[in-house]
């Protein structure tokens, strides 16, 4: 793992702060990932152009990145596929079931100083380091 | 026009996520171990994004209306109920398996990789059972879109 690096790390908070704003300001919308996804997956609510709009922007910014700016390739880790399935099928019924994940409830939803959303970010970070700790510490993973 | 701003918020989300690196999952996970070596840059990451949103919402949420749409979409729900905690609860257990929430799983399928493409398959499939939960545990489908867009007036 690369050495920690906080002026990147906000930097690039402070992209996703203004990313998020340029959504509400122009387009009245929230900038919450999982939100924007099941919309334009399930097109729940018959506005899915937006939100896949949004997810290639998602993408071409990630390109960017990667083959532009970026002085050496992201690590992709080894493959874990049987993580990959447990944590996908958990986190994609609790952030529907939650209504939000880390950008609607951490990013939007503690920006508009949401109560509703300051208990899912405790909850949500408090099972988190829980479970790394169980998955590292306890069951050696 | 909307769509313009759709694309490029998605662009700067996207620059946003990997400049911090939040889609290298063994960075995120070191954030979330704290037993470990910890890392603390995810911590920087959301100290960033909602130190912008908190300012800017301010100023933002006030108007009459957003720029080019005809309303603001914010979350109808207010109250913090079982479905908000069980759910959030889930979510952060799916995360410290995985080290991937959302929106850096979405990003790395640009990189072409192969387990963000499993963890995102696994995702639509586990909000598409959330949604059939019958009703008294789960809202409804239309309402589910999230703590996010609301729905109500666009359907």
């Amino acid at each position: 793992m690369a050495e920690f690096s906080w002026s990147s790390g906000l930097i690039g908070g402070i992209l996703i702060g203004l990313s998020a704003t340029l959504l509400l300001l122009a387009n009245g919308r929230i900038a919450g990932i999982s939100g924007i996804f099941n919309g334009a997956i399930f097109n729940l609510s018959g506005d899915a152009q937006w939100r896949w709009l949004f997810i290639g922007g998602l993408l071409i910014g990630t390109l960017i990145y990667e083959y532009g700016l970026a002085t050496k390739p992201t690590p992709q880790g080894a493959l874990a596929p049987i993580s990959m399935i447990i944590g996908g099928l958990i986190v994609g019924f609790g952030t529907r079931m939650g209504n939000g994940c880390t950008s609607g409830h951490g990013v939007c939803g503690l920006g508009r100083l949401s109560q509703r959303s300051l208990a899912a970010v405790i909850t949500f970070l408090a099972t988190a380091f829980i479970t790394v700790y169980i998955v590292r510490h306890v069951l050696m993973f | 026009m909307q769509k313009v701003i759709a694309i490029l918020s998605g662009i700067i989300f996207g620059l946003g996520l990997s400049i911090s690196q939040m889609i290298d999952r063994q960075r995120v996970l070191g954030f979330l171990d704290a037993a470990g070596a910890w890392d603390p840059t995810l911590m920087f990451v959301l100290g960033g994004a909602v130190g912008i949103t908190v300012i800017t919402f301010r100023f933002i949420l006030p108007r009459a209306k957003p720029l080019f749409a005809p309303k603001f979409y914010l979350p109808t729900k207010f109250n913090i109920d079982r479905d908000l905690i069980l759910g959030s609860a889930l979510f952060g257990v799916g995360w410290g398996i995985s080290g991937y929430c959302p929106g850096p799983a979405i990003a790395s399928l640009a990189l072409g990789s192969t387990n963000a493409l499993i963890f995102m398959g696994a995702l639509i499939i586990g909000s598409y059972v959330a949604g059939k939960v019958p009703a008294p545990s789960l809202p409804k489908p239309i309402d589910s879109t999230s703590a996010k867009p609301s729905t109500a007036s666009s359907s």
